[in-house]
């Protein structure tokens, strides 16, 4: 049951499931920053944001770069592109079938009376 | 074709997947859409497959059961039970596939406003693990595409805000 990317996901979601945490990688998505320019726009210490970058790092979402004076967190796309694209096609194949539900659903409302409709054997 | 929403899909705990439409249609029509025989066998099923079996009893304590046929004549059944149905609002069901192990738990809401009706489905499963199994058969039936700009999925995830 278990598929190999599934640890990882595990780890990805769980570091998704926090609004500072996705705020941190919306900011790393512009280019790297250090940990006092990542504390800068949020009311929370440096050593609390440190916790939320732990966590992004044991996910695998973020490295750190190779200035060894600013320690500067980088983002690292693979995971979260392996988790958007395991949700995206689940999303896509409901997708499809709720595609098929509008054109039924106009094509009830274009009838005369959308009261009652019958069944209709084909 | 009208194609008023796109699918929203967030996972709100591991053993959850929540799934977020718009459908420019009344309530009424979207939930008798959910669960008259009639209509579902017009839309429900993977691209490409018929259901081809739709039977339903919609009390509470009501069963039904459904059968979806492949393009390649290969059969894909799936059973449940309602559990709690106030038409137009919301519907409670269990659900199970034939060749899935374990029960998902599945919570349908809908709500009108100005003519168009938003559904949330959230699908509670047994597991993590059958939660997992589930969205990967999902895959291997969806078709390939190229999964959207990283940009994207930051700009989504960061400004979709815990309610």
């Amino acid at each position: 049951m278990e598929h190999p990317q599934s640890h990882q996901l595990d780890a990805t979601f769980a570091a998704l499931a926090d609004s500072t945490r996705r705020a941190i990688l919306a900011r790393l998505a512009s280019g790297e920053a250090s940990v006092a320019e990542l504390a800068e726009p949020f009311s929370m210490s440096q050593p609390a944001i440190s916790k939320h970058l732990k966590v992004l790092e044991r996910a695998g979402l973020i490295s750190r770069g190779r200035d060894a004076q600013r320690r500067p967190r980088r983002l690292d796309a693979k995971p979260l592109a392996e988790a958007n694209e395991w949700l995206e096609r689940y999303r896509q194949f409901w997708e499809a079938n709720f595609q098929r539900l509008d054109t039924l659903l106009a094509e009830l409302q274009s009838k005369p009376a959308p009261r009652r409709h019958r069944p209709k054997k084909n | 074709m009208k194609n008023t929403g796109t699918l929203k899909v967030t996972t709100p705990s591991d053993r959850e997947i929540t799934l977020t439409r718009v459908f420019d249609a009344p309530r009424k029509l979207v939930y008798d859409a959910f669960t008259k025989p009639e209509l579902l066998k017009r839309w429900f099923g993977p691209r490409g497959w018929s259901l081809v079996v739709c039977d339903i009893d919609l009390k509470v304590g009501g069963g039904f059961r459904f059968v979806m046929r492949g393009p390649d004549g290969k059969d894909m059944g799936m059973r449940g039970v309602y559990r709690e149905l106030v038409p137009p609002d919301r519907s409670v069901h269990m659900e199970s596939f034939d060749d899935f192990p374990g029960e998902a738990q599945v919570t349908a809401v809908f709500v009108e406003q100005s003519g168009k009706t938003t559904m949330t489905a959230t699908v509670l499963y047994p597991s993590k693990e059958v939660r997992d199994a589930v969205i990967q058969s999902s895959m291997e039936h969806g078709a390939a595409e190229s999964y959207d700009k990283l940009a994207e999925l930051l700009n989504q995830t960061s400004s979709q805000e815990v309610a």
